[in-house]
């Protein structure tokens, strides 16, 4: 059903802003190019052709920070890296989300020791956390999807509070 | 938000590892990493530039350090095993056999034939699976963008033979101490033939898109360039070495798992650039898939586990029936088995070089020292020498040739 | 154990007065810090062991003397033959000369000692971590060092360690 069918011969249609502000923010959501471990290579995979991310309008992965509004954190974080994933958190525009990805990222997974952060939640906000170790594709698009489900439930006057 | 400044790099801690000039600020610093397109993960590399060309190299790692090592005495025999997977997280089932392998030796377990050469199989065929996403991503840094989606569209075959035999994709943890987990279904058979099959044309394909591309070799010939001496003496090994002349695998020097019975050739070149290391992996894929229909057609019957009680779990069905299954289930899950207080080294042949683990037990169920020899430690400490004097885009094509797995370099 | 293994161990013993151990045919053989050096060119030179395998310690606490074993991994691809030196070394200021003047994998390798047991490499070049950050605390590998472990949250103590738990600010 197109926008061609709801419109009839009418043309014009009425919503929220908050409605076409949230549709367009979860159609055109560009996860930042940032892989940390096992779960990046599960990421590149549901980048690829079998998985094809791209049907959910998230083909374009950015290398840079400040052009990307989705921070997938795939793989485990150590204490080292800690102060650089936050940096580049800091750096990207808002508004922002942030998917852990895999048991690592979501709570230190088996890795329960000095040199890896007990889940990337220490140091960013996150909005999805996807279990798995790693992940399959699917469990990623399904968190991706699901994102895109809050993104959509988002109101202003919450966001504006912050 | 809080507010940033643009930070120069101080040349300070790095003065011993930069040329002079660095010091008048006649050449300038550029950082690189950790977060980088190309840098497979998060290596950070800082670089030395006079204008576009590399005058030093220095590479920083730590950042996916995982402290496994240290957690791996934590934990027994048995359970430390899920760690090795996640180590090189393009070979989990080669760090499973590496692993195995010392634990092994270090208690003198026996294994039985089949569980060897489904062993040999497994690792053949991550072999090929991780060469797939080496081929995919360094052409990807190359511009190569398709191939990339190639190499992963077969990538995906052999994942699901993972998952048939182990349930898992990735960290399968499938290979045990004295044998495998359990034998593989009936499917298992069509499966890899069915792979066998198809992927000897889809490495044409590869090959018709790279191999003879002029824009391809405009950007791999004579690149990155790694002399016998150099590579002997900074410890590369895999076909990092066996490009540059050094005919050297230890799946032929010292055969494990019944290497020996198989037929291959290990592939050796002998110009040492970024090219001769793409035609060794690129080779190494057919002589992989030989490998695994060999052994396919070879494949015994019979156990896949030792009979061994002490080290081996018993089967399900004889707890109901017999007490010292029994106990030795009991003991071996709740306990673990105690390993001599001894140290042994093992390595295998990982897709990156020679993959050794060092194993120390103290008497107890759980190791007292394990050290991993990881390929990709020695093998990126040489980046600095193959990128001096080339292109800050050269670089990308060099890190990608020599096929680093960053949690394989920082554990 | 291979003839021609037997035949470098008593070369090495003969020479540096080594102990020696055998265990499933792996030869470890003991030498003294000062004969290190000494004995790493003897075995490149002499016997065309071109390949330093791997470099490591291992931490004996809390016996003091000697506390930590480095451990050089030698292979020769020529003869196809490997060979384990060990080095004691003891607790207090542990010093051991470093070899990046024969193995250029000796570089990292022995930095990855330094920050990892806090062994000293004297005339390393470059003597900084390499694996922890700069400014971190104590050598994680030391048997002294705690593992770092996270209590896990059960129901009944949930909201108490969750009071504990960092969590971020904007």
């Amino acid at each position: 059903m197109g926008v061609e069918q709801k419109l009839a011969n009418m043309g014009v249609v009425t919503t929220t802003l908050e409605t076409a502000v949230n549709w367009g923010r979860t159609n055109a959501m560009w996860p930042m190019l940032f892989g940390l471990a096992c779960c990046a290579i599960e990421m590149m995979a549901a980048q690829a052709a079998n998985y094809d991310m791209s049907r959910f309008g998230m083909e374009l992965m950015r290398p840079s920070p400040r052009q990307s509004d989705l921070m997938i954190v795939a793989g485990r974080v150590s204490r080292k890296m800690g102060p650089v994933l936050r940096r580049l958190y800091d750096q990207m525009a808002e508004p922002k989300w942030v998917i852990a990805m895999g048991d690592c990222a979501s709570c230190g997974g088996v890795f329960n020791n000095y040199a890896i952060l007990q889940g990337v939640d220490e140091i960013v906000p996150v909005d999805v956390y996807v279990a798995g170790c790693p992940p399959r594709p699917e469990a990623l698009i399904h968190g991706v999807v699901t994102l895109h489900e809050k993104v959509r439930a988002e109101k202003f006057k919450d966001l504006a509070k912050v | 938000m809080s507010e940033f400044q643009l930070q120069e790099i101080p040349v300070g801690p790095y003065k011993h590892l930069v040329s002079e000039r660095a010091l008048t600020g006649e050449t300038m610093m550029l950082n690189m990493g950790p977060q980088h397109p190309s840098t497979h993960g998060v290596l950070r590399l800082l670089l030395e530039l006079d204008g576009e060309i590399v005058v030093n190299c220095i590479p920083d790692i730590g950042y996916l350090h995982t402290g496994v090592e240290k957690n791996m005495e934590a934990k027994t025999y048995q359970k430390a095993e899920v760690m090795s997977d996640r180590l090189d997280y393009m070979n989990p089932i080669g760090n499973n056999l590496a692993y195995v392998m010392a634990v092994e030796k270090l208690v003198d377990l026996d294994v039985p034939e089949r569980a060897q050469a489904l062993r040999v199989i497994l690792t053949e065929l991550q072999r090929i699976s991780s060469h797939l996403v080496w081929l995919g991503t360094s052409a990807l840094d190359i511009a190569a963008m398709s191939v990339f989606l190639y190499c992963f569209r077969e990538r995906e075959i052999i994942l699901d033979i993972f998952e048939l035999v182990s349930g898992q994709r990735m960290m399968t943890t499938y290979l045990r101490p004295g044998g495998v987990w359990r034998d593989v279904p009936v499917e298992f058979e069509t499966a890899v033939r069915n792979f066998i099959k198809i992927f000897p044309k889809r490495i044409d394909e590869y090959e018709s898109m790279l191999t003879n591309n002029p824009l391809f070799l405009d950007r791999v010939a004579g690149i990155g360039k790694l002399s016998r001496e150099d590579a002997l003496s900074f410890g590369a090994t895999g076909p990092n070495l066996r490009a540059s002349g050094v005919n050297w695998d230890l799946r032929k020097a010292r055969p494990y798992c019944g290497y020996e019975q198989y037929d291959f050739s290990v592939p050796t070149h002998t110009r040492g650039d970024v090219f001769a290391r793409y035609i060794v992996r690129v080779q190494e894929l057919r002589e992989s898939l030989k490998i695994v229909e060999q052994a396919l057609d070879k494949l015994p019957l019979g156990p896949v586990h030792s009979e061994n009680r002490k080290f081996v779990p018993p089967p399900r069905s004889e707890i109901g029936v017999s007490m010292e299954s029994l106990i030795h289930h009991f003991k071996l899950w709740t306990e673990g088995f105690p390993a001599p207080k001894a140290s042994v080294y093992s390595a295998v042949e990982s897709p990156r070089g020679e993959l050794g683990v060092y194993l120390e037990g103290d008497g107890g169920p759980k190791p007292y020292r394990i050290h991993w020899r990881t390929p990709s430690f020695e093998n990126l400490e040489i980046l600095p020498i193959m990128a001096k004097g080339h292109l800050v885009a050269d670089l990308v094509a060099i890190i990608g040739s020599v096929d680093i797995v960053l949690g394989d370099i920082d554990r | 154990m291979d003839n021609k293994l037997e035949k470098i161990v008593q070369v090495l013993q003969g020479k540096f007065g080594a102990a020696f151990e055998e265990f499933r045919d792996e030869a470890h053989v003991f030498i003294s810090a000062e004969h290190i050096i000494e004995a790493l060119t003897v075995l490149r030179d002499e016997h065309e062991f071109a390949l330093l395998s791997t470099l490591t310690a291992v931490d004996y606490w809390p016996q003091e003397a000697p506390r930590f074993h480095v451990i050089y991994q030698l292979t020769s691809l020529v003869q196809n033959l490997s060979v384990q030196l060990r080095v004691p070394v003891n607790g207090s200021q542990p010093k051991v000369p470093t070899a990046t003047g024969l193995f250029q994998a000796a570089n990292w390798r022995e930095r990855e000692v330094y920050d990892m047991f806090g062994i000293e490499f004297e005339g390393h070049p470059d003597p900084r971590r390499i694996l922890m950050p700069e400014d971190w605390n104590g050598h994680p590998l030391r048997k002294d060092y705690p593992l770092g472990y996270e209590e896990p949250q059960f129901t009944f103590n949930f909201d108490e360690i969750d009071l504990r738990k960092p969590s971020p600010k904007e």
